[in-house]
């Protein structure tokens, strides 16, 4: 082992430490206010949300701009077991309306039974198990069909496209029974805690912050793999990785599918933190935006999806109330920017500037002999 | 049973009569003057009456004026009674003017003045239940003898769906005397519709003959009911007939459904082309992903706007604090309808100018990077979003249509909007345009070289930069072109583009990018789709979601559309 891979495996557990117990803990004793931490909780979410995208573009040079569709159809697996948890607690419920234990917006569309899919979800163990395999399946089918006719560059985007905006218009329908524009809100208990306790809320932050460690430490040990050296090797030069006799298209699904599984954990967490989701989750600007934080991050590192996950939406909380009308403007141009000038995100500044400095020293070194 | 027979003898007889009577030189006011002294209820009725199918514009407005108990009786000095309306507003005292009910002029006083009397002085006409019907059956059948056959036909038809028994001879007389072919088959076809509700089964049966003949659509919830009556009563002959008829009539909207259909999809397939002729240049022939072609399209789309304020009553907008005000030039008419002709060339110049910009401050330095270049135009789509908000305001501005392209017109029962004939049309030019363009100018072919082999095209001494420029202009003044289109059918507001650009992208992708025809194929092919799944699955998103997923499947099949633009480069 390096001293290099050392001074890694340290930084990322006292980082892994902070966010896990020392954040948590000050939240405890007051020093971190509920508001901040649920924030944060969002923050981590997103940060998962970033490291699927760049999983694809940065390090398998797919750009999808479906990873919303993922995020938010886990957010809707874990949605619909909190919907059933809201039980005697709804509107119709307490107006002694809903014998059957229907979530609100269903009866108000006048359904009296609940449907059969929605049944099983009343187990949380079901529900999580759904989190990842409704995506995944998603992903599966829709990755077989695009890798096999080797669809890759900017039409496997536009299909991106495509798919979430479809996705989209479908749980827009009201037939859907997902809750139509609207979505799922009003939560009120998950795994029998109170929602509207500061203490679920801790704990909700600290599952989100030991997953975004956890698949951080997952994805660092796959890019060091052979798996994660074809992975980049197919970004580079897919014909001659085809060449070399490898499977590109397998790879490319595998890829995909874990992707997609892990934005759903990040919708999935994601959801009960902000007590709502609805199909605006899945437009593809919202693929678009996670997108954004990658490429200002920078890709094809780990640390620059999180870091620009993190940074542009805590650009965003404060520009959308410092600056409403500018936000955009503000964001689109930050973005024409990295893209034009910062190919490698914020996370390459420090090597631009060490290079820089090398070269001028270098040429002091030579003006003086 | 009896009355009615009585009533329907009478009819005809009175129907007869009136005609008579119109040979003398009685006006329809002076008959209304006879009706008014006449000295029983059923006289009166009789003279009222007696103007079925001779009634104007003065009959329905003294009717009028007889049931709101304005017409009254003023007994002169001489003893002679003259009826008379009193109108206009009351003085002081609460008299008004008197009007003469025989020739509609101020009623004069001995010294020659205008009379003004008071309603409490004088009698009021009477008017009972049955003298009003007579007079509504005149005022019903009033239309009958307009001039304009559109208001026959109107009129006609809203008698046939009363389907009443009474105004039958009406209308049979009227067939007799009508000679335009329009206004023959309403008549024909209300006839009928009357018919089926007739006393006896003959009549009926003639009834349904003759709707079979017509299968109009309006005749199907009649054609049903007079199925049911029939299957209740239980007569095979009646039942038979009727369920003839309705097949006949549900053949023909098979028919007019399946050529609608055609029609919306060939249109929305031309707008579709129009809206994605532009993005296969910029992404078919130059390979740059333009995320912010939607927001030329909205250029286009604004430009129209203003030009049309220009032409009103003008504009001021406050972008950023500052207040700018356009002047208008109050133009009416035609003039101000003509607008639109000035809008179309000056959307394609705004969104060219907007594009070339576009091109020359970011893209060019992105040709190798296509993914990139998706990125950063994305970030100017975002950008140009957030102006329009701020120039135009959050909330769509009404863009109102040209009346040359508001009308419809029928054919065969068939509905074809002016505005959906002209995109179709409209698409046919600028796609021929566009093609000349390429293939017939030495633009053309130097935009071709440069797009196939910029580096072969460079060193041969083609200015590519320069191409580069203007090939980009013209693929996003296209684009403007197309929203002032579509601020003609939809709604412009600051997201405008977003409904655009999905479908515009799958379009040029399905045709096989890099190539016109492909284009216009999986336009319309996508056009017709959308609107034959939308007919059939009666539900617009479902049919939307089906076309995405249809195309998803299609490139399993032909990954590269359906025009394959062949090269033996590895990564083409």
């Amino acid at each position: 082992m390096t001293t290099r891979v050392k001074i890694e495996i340290g930084l990322v557990a006292a980082i892994g430490l902070f966010l896990i117990v020392v954040f948590p803990l000050l939240n405890a004793y007051g020093v971190v206010s509920n508001f901040t931490i649920n924030l944060w909780g969002k923050y981590l979410c997103y940060s998962l949300l970033a490291i699927s995208v760049d999983l694809l573009w940065g390090y398998t040079g797919l750009l999808s701009l479906g990873q919303a569709l993922f995020f938010s159809l886990g957010g809707y697996m874990i949605g619909m077991h909190l919907m059933l948890m809201i039980g005697d607690l709804g509107v119709y419920a307490q107006a002694g309306k809903n014998p059957n234990g229907l979530p609100d917006f269903m009866i108000f569309l006048g359904h009296t039974v609940l449907p059969d899919f929605w049944k099983p979800f009343y187990s949380l163990g079901f529900a999580l198990l759904m989190v990842l395999f409704v995506p995944g399946l998603v992903a599966y089918v829709f990755g077989f069909l695009a890798f096999r006719s080797r669809i890759k560059g900017v039409y496997f985007s536009i299909l991106t496209q495509a798919l979430t905006y479809c996705g989209a218009l479908m749980f827009f329908r009201n037939d859907m029974l997902m809750g139509g524009n609207n979505g799922f809100t009003d939560f009120k208990r998950i795994a029998g805690y109170s929602l509207t306790d500061p203490v679920t809320y801790r704990w909700l932050y600290i599952a989100s912050a030991v997953m975004l460690v956890a698949v951080y430490i997952g994805c660092r040990a796959l890019s060091r793999t052979k798996f994660g050296l074809v992975q980049q090797a197919i970004r580079d030069g897919e014909n001659r990785v085809l060449f070399s006799g490898y499977a590109a298209s397998h790879y490319k699904l595998f890829v995909f599918v874990l992707a997609a599984m892990i934005a759903a954990i990040g919708g999935a967490l994601y959801v009960p933190q902000v007590g709502i989701i609805n199909p605006s989750e899945m437009t593809p600007e919202k693929s678009l935006e996670a997108v954004v934080w990658v490429a200002v991050g920078g890709r094809a590192t780990l640390i620059g999806p999180i870091i620009g996950a993190i940074g542009i939406n805590a650009l965003k909380s404060w520009a959308t109330k410092a600056y409403p009308d500018a936000w955009l403007l503000i964001l689109g141009g930050l973005f024409i920017t990295v893209v034009l000038l910062l190919p490698g995100g914020v996370v390459s500044i420090p090597g631009k500037i060490a290079a820089y400095w090398k070269k001028r020293s270098a040429k002091a070194d030579s003006s003086q002999s | 049973m009896a009355s009615q027979l009585y009533r329907r003898i009478l009819f005809i007889f009175l129907a007869l009569a009136s005609s008579l009577t119109a040979l003398a030189a009685d006006t329809p006011r002076q008959v209304v003057v006879e009706a008014i002294l006449a000295e029983n209820a059923a006289a009166r009725r009789e003279r009222v009456l007696s103007l079925v199918g001779r009634g104007d514009e003065d009959v329905a407005a003294l009717f009028a004026a007889w049931r709101g108990d304005q017409l009254f009786i003023y007994q002169t000095a001489e003893g002679a009674r003259v009826p008379v309306q009193l109108t206009g507003e009351k003085d002081g005292e609460g008299s008004q003017t008197a009007l003469k009910v025989s020739d509609g002029q101020p009623l004069l006083d001995a010294a020659g003045n205008p009379l003004r009397l008071r309603a409490g002085d004088l009698v009021a006409v009477e008017h009972n239940a049955m003298l009003r019907r007579a007079m509504k059956s005149v005022l019903d059948l009033l239309d009958l003898s307009a001039a304009d056959p559109g208001v026959r036909i109107r009129a006609i038809t809203t008698i046939g769906f009363a389907q009443d028994q009474e105004k039958l001879p009406a209308l049979q007389a009227r067939l007799a005397e009508e000679n335009n072919s329009r206004v023959q088959k309403a008549l024909r076809e209300a006839i009928a519709l009357i018919q089926l509700k007739a006393g006896n089964d003959d009549t009926k049966l003639e009834g349904l003959k003759e709707l079979e003949k017509l299968h109009t659509l309006a005749s199907t919830d009649f054609l049903k009911a007079a199925l049911r009556d029939a299957e209740t009563a239980g007569k095979p002959a009646l039942i038979d007939a009727a369920r003839r008829a309705l097949n006949a009539v549900e053949t023909h909207r098979t028919l007019v459904n399946l050529f609608g259909t055609m029609f919306r999809g060939v249109s929305l397939g031309s707008i579709l082309l129009v809206v994605a002729l532009g993005l296969a240049i910029t992404f078919g022939l130059m390979r740059v992903i333009n995320m912010a072609h939607g927001e030329m399209i909205a250029v286009g789309a604004y430009t129209t706007y203003i030009v049309q304020n220009v032409f009103g009553s003008g504009l001021s907008l406050s972008p950023f604090g500052f207040s700018i005000s356009l002047p208008g030039l109050n133009a009416t008419g035609l003039a101000y309808e003509s607008y639109f002709i000035v809008a179309l060339p000056l959307s394609f110049l705004a969104a060219a100018a907007v594009g070339i910009a576009l091109e020359r401050g970011i893209i060019q330095f992105l040709y190798r990077r296509p993914l990139e270049s998706l990125l950063a135009t994305w970030g100017v789509s975002l950008m140009l979003q957030q102006l329009f908000r701020l120039i135009f305001g959050a909330n769509n501005v009404q863009v109102s249509s040209p009346s040359y392209l508001s009308g419809n017109w029928t054919f065969f029962d068939i509905i074809f909007g002016w505005n959906r004939l002209f995109v179709i049309g409209f698409a046919v030019v600028i796609v021929a345009g566009v093609w000349l363009v390429l293939t017939k100018t030495s633009l053309g072919l130097l935009i071709r070289a440069v797009m196939q082999n910029r580096g072969m095209a460079s060193c041969m001494g083609v200015r590519t930069e320069r191409v580069n420029m203007l090939t980009f202009g013209l693929g996003s003044g296209l684009a403007g072109l197309a929203g002032a289109f579509v601020s003609q059918i939809g709604n412009v507001g600051p997201s405008l583009g977003q409904n655009y650009i999905v479908d515009s992208f799958m379009t040029v992708v399905v045709g096989g990018v890099g190539s016109i025809a492909g284009t216009v194929i999986s336009a319309s092919s996508i056009g017709l789709a959308d609107q034959s799944l939308q007919q059939i699955l009666g539900n617009p998103v479902l049919g939307k979601i089906c076309v995405l997923i249809a195309i998803i499947l299609f490139l399993q099949w032909r990954p590269a559309g359906i025009f394959v633009t062949r090269s033996r480069s590895l990564d083409e």
